[in-house]
């Protein structure tokens, strides 16, 4: 790594509500999925503090964040990240393995979610065999499969054409409507535009940030 | 079901992926644990045949037989083509003088005459001896009876048949009652012996083949001379005795007391028309042997777990490699550290495991084989053996298992997920 010590985030101070539907903003390297990764409970800051619901996540054990993650969060990713090992059902159902659920349950929730993204009739295919757009679908049903109440989601519509991406976020702002808070990270303005607020970062900092917009 | 099943399940279906890559995996533990259990089956079984036949024979006997010395210049030729050679009287009144640990001692002597039974006639050896002869020689009667120390003292003329001897003489009619004709003389048969099953398979020809007649007849009967008729030549040997049976008190007398006896033969008998027989030593040698045995192929069977235990090591090590997103994967979906480790733990198990019970599979079946093709052959597959190769196999699993575990488990979730 060499000694040049790369601050990816630097005197980042965000308070974000319950509910909200947040776009980050930024050019690459800017520190966008830093931050996510942060707020994802995946990574801890060096200095300075994260609460989630007044916790202070330093505090935190490994396997307490783990827990965390299994019952309060939801990850989408711009690669989708798909096992390709299972089905769209199994998939969908990974976070409930790790959290308290019957397997028979688990699989009719999955089953559920499939649907409720549109992919009833995909149920048994491997993500190999579906297109981005149902991939990340497939993505998202799974963020929803220990019901979160924060989804973090890091360029979700990056690999996709804007059709599709249409469609994306049209399912986001469905699940911002049920009362989830979302932050998700973006470089394009018009899907920036669906979101309730805007923080723009540069160079590990907050550059602008526009506030809960009615 | 628990978490731990649900984990656990993750780690049996990750085997599902690549049967064929699972299955090489394994074969490493299947050849080892099968070789190990085949190997000692083998082993095991040969060292019992082997005990068993010796322990026929009495482990508390130790039995001097007369040899006809192999240079004829050496033997004392009192006249020409007279070869007198073997053990005596005297011999075995000075082993019972010399040696009080000797509980029992049963002299033979071999008559070399044809047997009859009206015309049907047998060319065997008659085996002259005691009463107590029977006990110390390990053999058992089909049915009839041994002859009797006042049948002894009498010189009656009784007579036992060998199983064998029986058979030929008289087919399948029970011989006891009947008489025999040995030399010159009539024998009354009194019993028939069991067909006897020992180490020595030419000593149990001969004494199934033989029939037995107290020595005290024989010493009338006979004379001190066997003539012997060998295709037209006529060759007189002289034996007093063709055998002395020693039975001693305590099993671990007999080795000293065998070379005690041998060192006093050397004195008195010059050219080594004699040999001693220890079974005992026999049976020490023999577990001896199989011990050795054990150790060899159980190093050589260690080696190759060794190998496959490393072979599924660096299959693992691949797997984790490989799979490394999508362990950030599961990382970023709930999973704990503990649950990863778990997984692949669980998967390398499995492997081993089912790779040792395969290879169990695979021993005892051959083990099985060898015995059908190898003629006189009898495997042993001890519970021992078996439950080892499993111990061993879902021993090596673990160790196998667990680096590769824990370094999937360690690795850090951002980075996993980063990973191409
Ligand atoms: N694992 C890492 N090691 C060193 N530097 C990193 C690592 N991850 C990210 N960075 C640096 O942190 C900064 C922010 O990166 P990132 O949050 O990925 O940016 P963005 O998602 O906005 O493109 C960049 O300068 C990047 O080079
Ligand atoms: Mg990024």
């Amino acid at each position: 790594m060499g000694d040049a010590v790369v601050r990816a985030l630097d005197g980042v101070d965000l308070v974000i509500g319950k509910g909200e539907f947040v776009a980050v903003m930024g050019p690459s390297g800017s520190g966008k999925s830093t931050l996510l990764n942060l707020l994802g409970c995946l990574d801890r800051p060096d200095q300075g503090q994260y609460l989630l619901d007044g916790q202070d996540v330093a505090s935190l054990h490994d396997d307490e964040l783990s827990a965390l993650r299994s019952a309060r969060l939801g990850f989408i990713f711009q690669s989708f990240n798909l096992i390709q090992s299972l089905n769209v059902v199994q998939n969908i159902g990974l976070p409930l393995v790790y959290g308290d659920c019957d397997p028979a349950e688990a699989e009719a929730r999955s089953r559920k979610l499939a649907a409720r993204v549109g992919l009833t009739d995909r149920c048994s295919h491997r993500p190999m065999e579906l297109s981005g757009g149902q991939q990340q679908r497939v993505a998202i049903a799974r963020s929803l499969a220990n019901n979160p109440v924060i989804i973090l989601a890091d360029e979700p519509t990056g690999n996709l054409d804007s059709r599709t991406g249409n469609e994306i976020m049209a399912l986001l702002a469905e699940l911002h409507a049920e009362g989830r808070t979302i932050v998700m990270v973006t470089h394009e303005d018009d899907i920036a535009a669906k979101a309730q607020r805007v923080v723009t970062m540069r160079d590990g900092r907050v550059q602008h940030d526009t506030g809960v917009r009615s | 079901m628990t978490r731990f099943l649900r984990i656990a399940r993750i780690g049996s279906e990750g085997l599902k992926l690549h049967p064929l890559r699972s299955l090489l995996t394994a074969l490493g533990i299947i050849i080892g644990v099968g070789t190990v259990i085949y190997m000692l089956a083998v082993i095991e079984g040969r060292g019992a045949e082997i005990q068993e036949r010796i322990k026929a024979r009495g482990s508390n006997n130790i039995i001097l037989r007369a040899r006809k010395p192999q240079d004829d210049t050496k033997a004392s030729a009192t006249r020409s083509r007279e070869v007198v050679y073997g053990l005596t009287y005297e011999d075995a009144r000075r082993i019972h003088d010399t040696f009080k640990e000797v509980d029992v001692l049963v002299p033979v002597r071999d008559v070399a005459s044809a047997v009859y039974n009206g015309d049907a006639r047998s060319d065997t050896v008659t085996m002259a001896t005691v009463p107590w002869y029977l006990d110390v020689s390990r053999g058992s009667l089909q049915h009839g009876r041994w002859f009797t120390d006042l049948e002894m003292s009498d010189a009656t003329p009784v007579a036992v048949l060998g199983a064998t001897l029986a058979r030929s003489l008289f087919l399948w009619k029970d011989p006891v009652g009947a008489s025999v004709r040995i030399g010159s003389k009539v024998y009354a048969i009194i019993g028939v012996l069991e067909a006897t099953v020992t180490s020595d398979e030419r000593e149990s020809l001969k004494r199934d083949r033989a029939a037995y007649i107290p020595l005290t007849t024989v010493r009338e009967r006979f004379g001190e001379r066997n003539v012997k008729t060998a295709t037209g030549s006529m060759d007189i040997e002289r034996v007093e005795l063709h055998e002395i049976i020693l039975q001693v008190k305590d099993a671990k007398d007999v080795v000293s007391i065998s070379e005690g006896v041998r060192t006093m033969l050397a004195r008195f008998h010059t050219n080594e028309d004699y040999e001693i027989d220890v079974p005992l030593a026999l049976l020490e040698e023999a577990q001896r042997e199989s011990n050795k045995a054990k150790q060899l192929f159980g190093s050589i069977a260690a080696i190759s777990l060794l190998v496959g235990g490393i072979g599924i090591m660096n299959i693992m090590l691949a797997s984790v490699t490989e799979r490394t997103r999508e362990i950030g994967i599961r990382r970023a979906l709930g999973a704990r550290r503990s649950d990863i480790t778990l997984q692949f733990l669980v998967e390398t198990l499995i492997l081993s495991v089912a790779g040792g019970i395969i290879g169990i599979v695979c021993g005892i079946s051959a083990a099985a084989l060898h015995e059908q093709f190898v003629t006189d052959s009898h495997t042993m597959v001890t519970a021992m053996s078996v439950v080892l190769a499993f111990g061993i196999s879902a021993f090596v699993g673990v160790l196998a298992g667990l680096y590769p575990a824990v370094r999937a488990s360690a690795m850090d979730p951002i980075e996993a997920l980063r990973h191409e």
